[in-house]
């Protein structure tokens, strides 16, 4: 078995990615849709900490990844009082059930 | 196979398996918990890169903050009552096959590209440098997301307090 390096982690970086895309894209509760934003953002981080660690660039890859956790952090809240509001307003999270701008 | 290779083969395990079990499982609460597991995989992967402060970041905002809302997330827009909270789900298969095929052709791609790495020596903590980098190359930035949080902040609250809309 070869040791572990960059490759390791960018597949397991990629298959997170993958299993945060198929997240988004089968379930129909908006909290769920937000979970797989979530596995999204922390695939990419690994990849900045990654090329981070086993590249030449300094200590901006991991910067980046620090970056990317303050947005994933502001983006969760304002998300989750849209949800909130949606919630109020149509009494369902459902994506596929929300298809009116207005009431 | 050294004790390093072991821990990534672990923490890789987790966060891929508990992943797994975030998008397929059907109540959210569960989802809601295995999304915990699957970042401290992903702290450990960190702590394997040689990233400690990002790992207790991620510890802190993920873990402390950003699960918590999520779990509100779930209870405000549930009602209690109905002991399974459920979601529901749609175009599994397609959807499968479809993320199945691009998982495939990303990840040939990624072990068939020749990397080109370097031999950086691990230091023993990043918290000095990514401060000194935090404080002088990249203030303006640091700046810009002070700024942001507090809009985030005012933002949030004032949407989700909003009676009549």
């Amino acid at each position: 078995m070869l040791n572990v390096g960059l490759d390791h982690f960018l597949v397991v970086s990629s298959l997170l990615f993958c299993l945060g895309i198929f997240g988004i894209v089968t379930r129909k509760n908006a909290v769920m849709v937000l979970m797989g934003i979530e596995l999204i953002l922390n695939a990419a981080n690994i990849n900045f900490v990654a090329f981070s660690r086993y590249g030449n660039f300094g200590y901006n890859g991991q910067l980046m990844a620090l970056f990317v956790i303050i947005l994933a952090a502001a983006e969760a809240a304002v998300a989750l009082a849209i949800v909130l509001n949606i919630y109020k307003t149509f009494a369902t999270v459902n994506v596929d059930e929300i298809d009116k701008l207005k009431e | 196979m050294n004790i390093y290779d072991f821990m990534f083969y672990l923490f890789a395990a987790i966060t891929l398996v508990s992943a797994f079990f975030v998008v397929t499982i059907r109540n959210i609460v569960y989802s809601a918990f295995f999304l915990l597991f699957t970042f401290f995989g992903v702290v450990g992967l960190y702590i394997l890169l040689a990233a400690d402060f990002i790992a207790i970041v991620q510890l802190v905002v993920y873990v402390g903050g950003i699960l918590i809302l999520l779990l509100f997330g779930v209870m405000l827009t549930n009602k209690i009552t109905s002991v399974q909270i459920k979601s529901g789900t749609f175009q599994i298969l397609p959807a499968a096959i479809a993320v199945g095929l691009f998982a495939g052709i990303l990840t040939a791609s990624l072990l068939n590209t020749n990397w080109k790495t370097f031999e950086t020596e691990i230091p023993a903590t990043t918290a000095y440098s990514l401060g000194n980098l935090l404080m002088q190359e990249y203030v303006i930035v640091f700046e810009l997301l002070g700024v942001l949080l507090l809009v985030a902040l005012i933002g949030a609250a004032s949407m989700a307090r909003r009676n009549n809309a």
